[in-house]
């Protein structure tokens, strides 16, 4: 049973604002898993199915989809997703011992949740930051040159003091080290949960409204 | 030294993407003008003159794919910001830097081929450049630069951004248009090619950020002063991402013809702790590797990387020192690629998993002395010759590109790899 009803009428908004931009209302199945994601906390069965109900698709329809990406993430996630780029730069940098590192402070093993639910560790395909090798993400914001021990003490940080909007420049300022290129001036949007922060999906945060 | 795509970011570093910095320095006046003084034409005959090539990874001549375009309507422009190669973060630079000027290069670009709606797509780990160019989108929009009838020129412009969900094969253009679509991102078989047959089934470009970015120079200064830049087949700038174990890592903005050995000592200022060079990659993580002993004084050029059997791919330079396992870098690199097939193939699919296996039987000290042949067999059967540009029975090209790493180690470090069977020692990984 979809469960359209129960979304949010900011969701419902956006999901109508989604559904408007494209020529075909099928285009608008990736973002609405997104919308759905953010709403339902995963992109599950019962999130699909309010897809597919969206888009006139069937759910077995919206599921070839949905299992086809890697961010979205079906079985949900912890409060922080972190996840660790192991490609070939930052292989060439020591990202499998920020991984290691990352994986014992946070007691997490690759892949999983902890069992608090606060942390979900993976290791990642090149998220684009070589220059700034090792690079992390959390909840996809980013953060690049991290250590060994920065990465403990970023994980300590997360789960000390919570943070409800995820910024990348606060985190890159505390733990990160060399860039990619220079980045300007501090963004003021983060990362709400582990879906990509974005006004569209209504998944951006601001750092003004951080109570 | 020249440069177009990054000038207003190095003298503007703290609010180049702001649309007031974009205007107080020529932004849109260009788009303003071509909409009031050039014909759709005369905006495409300046990017075929220019002899700009595509910095997706293929190096196509933009002009040459613009004519491709049969007189059907609508037509689809799609931006393709899916980086994703290993090694390259050029993009995400001119997405989060200067992203007005992407999208003034979407405008022309789309009034030239005659295109009402175009989309970027933009990998989903690049929030911050989704953000960056929703917010520039709106602002955009707020000036009338996009929208109905822009700029009172009566021509009518929307913008979609889409974002990605985390699949490499995206960036190929056809799954990108199926992932469009609302499908698994999947390519297509080719022919149709998206000019003919794209989105939607309708008359489609597919271009990359950087190529796009260009096109606003190119309009306000003339295709011929483009063409005139650098050597001839290497028009223009080109961003490169240098990474690794160089002393400054970064993206480049480089007139193209340097050699080198002046890429890496110069620019990248040497490699960390004065070690020795033992190899890099000039093209991203499906291009054959090089190594100093041959390939420190060839230009860096399109034509004498793929003369030396490489390419230049996406600009993305992955140097390695003296102290790196070869045979882990491979696997790496193959690992990577193994993950992110779609497995429509059956010979990238198996092949993959296949080379990815032999790789880590020998980093975990358990190699056989016939992994070397059974590497190289592998190879054959998803690239049969094991030839430079290789041959495609696959779908799409990535089943090929997987196999650089293998006759890359082959090529140069076979008795490094013989060393390690013959060890039977094991590497963590
Ligand atoms: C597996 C694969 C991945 C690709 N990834 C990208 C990419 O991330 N970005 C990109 O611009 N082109 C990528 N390409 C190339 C595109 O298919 C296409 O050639 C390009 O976007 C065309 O734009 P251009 O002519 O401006 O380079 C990829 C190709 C393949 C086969
Ligand atoms: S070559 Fe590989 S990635 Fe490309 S279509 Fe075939 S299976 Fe998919
Ligand atoms: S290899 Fe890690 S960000 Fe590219």
């Amino acid at each position: 049973m979809s469960r359209l009803a129960e979304w949010s009428r900011n969701a419902r908004l956006r999901a109508n604002e989604v559904l408007s931009a494209y020529p075909d209302r099928r285009s608008a199945v990736m973002p609405l898993l997104y919308i759905a994601a953010l709403e339902r906390g995963s992109v599950d069965e019962g999130a699909q199915r309010d897809v597919a109900e969206l888009t006139g698709l069937t759910a077995a329809q919206v599921q070839s989809v949905a299992s086809f990406y890697t961010m979205y993430k079906r079985h949900g996630v912890g409060e922080y997703l972190v996840s660790v780029c192991t490609s070939i730069s930052c292989f060439l940098l020591g990202a499998d011992d920020v991984l290691g590192a990352i994986i014992d402070e946070t007691s997490t093993p690759d892949g999983e949740t902890s069992e608090d639910n606060v942390f979900s560790i993976e290791h990642v395909e090149c998220i684009g930051s070589c220059g700034g090798a090792p690079a992390v993400q959390v909840n996809y914001e980013l953060v690049e040159g991290i250590t060994e021990e920065k990465a403990r003490e970023l994980c300590r940080w997360l789960y000390g003091s919570r943070p409800k909007i995820v910024l990348s420049d606060e985190m890159q300022q505390l733990f990160g080290g060399t860039c990619s290129f220079d980045w300007g001036p501090a963004e003021e949007s983060g990362a709400i949960s582990a879906v990509p922060s974005l006004e569209a999906y209504g998944s951006a945060g601001r750092e003004s409204q951080q109570p | 030294m020249t440069s177009i795509l990054t000038a207003r970011m190095n003298e503007y570093p703290r609010d180049s993407h702001e649309l007031a910095t974009y205007e107080a320095t020529g932004g849109y006046t260009i788009l303003r003008k071509a909409l009031a003084e050039m014909s759709p034409e005369a905006v495409v005959e300046e990017v075929r003159a220019s002899s700009l090539k595509g910095r997706g990874g293929a190096n196509f001549p933009t002009g040459v794919k613009w004519g491709f375009l049969p007189p059907l309507y609508p037509r689809y422009l799609v931006i393709n910001a899916d980086e994703s190669e290993p090694g390259t973060f050029k993009d995400r630079q001119l997405l989060e830097r200067d992203p007005h000027q992407l999208i003034e290069g979407i405008a022309l670009s789309a009034y030239g081929l005659e295109v009402n709606h175009a989309f970027i797509y933009v990998r989903g780990e690049y929030p911050k450049s989704a953000r960056r160019i929703e917010r520039a989108l709106a602002e955009a929009r707020g000036e009338g630069y996009l929208g109905k009838d822009i700029l009172g020129s009566g021509y009518d412009l929307e913008i979609t951004l889409h974002l990605g969900a985390g699949a490499y094969i995206c960036g190929e253009e056809t799954a990108m248009l199926n992932s469009i679509e609302g499908k698994r991102g999947e390519p297509r078989i080719k022919p149709p090619f998206p000019a003919v047959e794209g989105l939607y089934s309708k008359p489609t470009i597919v271009n990359n950020v950087e190529t796009i970015s260009n096109v606003p120079w190119i309009i306000a200064n003339g295709g011929l002063n483009y063409a005139a830049i650098g050597p001839e087949a290497s028009a223009g700038t080109r961003m490169f991402s240098l990474s690794g174990h160089v002393k400054r890592p970064g993206n480049y903005e480089i007139i193209m013809g340097m050699t080198w050995r002046d890429f890496i000592y110069d620019l990248g200022g040497g490699i960390r702790d004065e070690r020795a060079l033992k190899c890099w990659i000039p093209g991203g993580a499906s291009a054959p590797w090089f190594i100093p002993d041959l390939h420190l004084d060839v230009p860096v050029t399109i034509d004498d990387t793929a003369t030396h059997g490489s390419m230049l791919g996406s600009g993305a330079v992955i140097v390695m020192d003296e102290t790196t396992n070869v045979v882990a870098a491979a696997h790496r690199i193959v690992r990577f690629f193994s993950h992110e097939s779609c497995g429509l193939c059956t010979p990238c699919r198996e092949g993959t998993t296949w080379l990815e296996n032999v790789l880590l039987r020998i980093l975990s000290g358990q190699g056989r002395s016939i992994d070397m042949d059974l590497l190289l067999d592998i190879s054959d059967n998803i690239s049969p010759g094991l030839k430079w540009p290789p041959a495609q029975t696959t779908i799409c090209p990535l089943g090929p590109s997987s196999v650089s790493p293998i006759t890359s180690i082959m090529a140069y470090f076979r008795a490094e790899v013989e060393e390690m069977i013959a060890s039977q020692e094991a590497i963590i990984v």
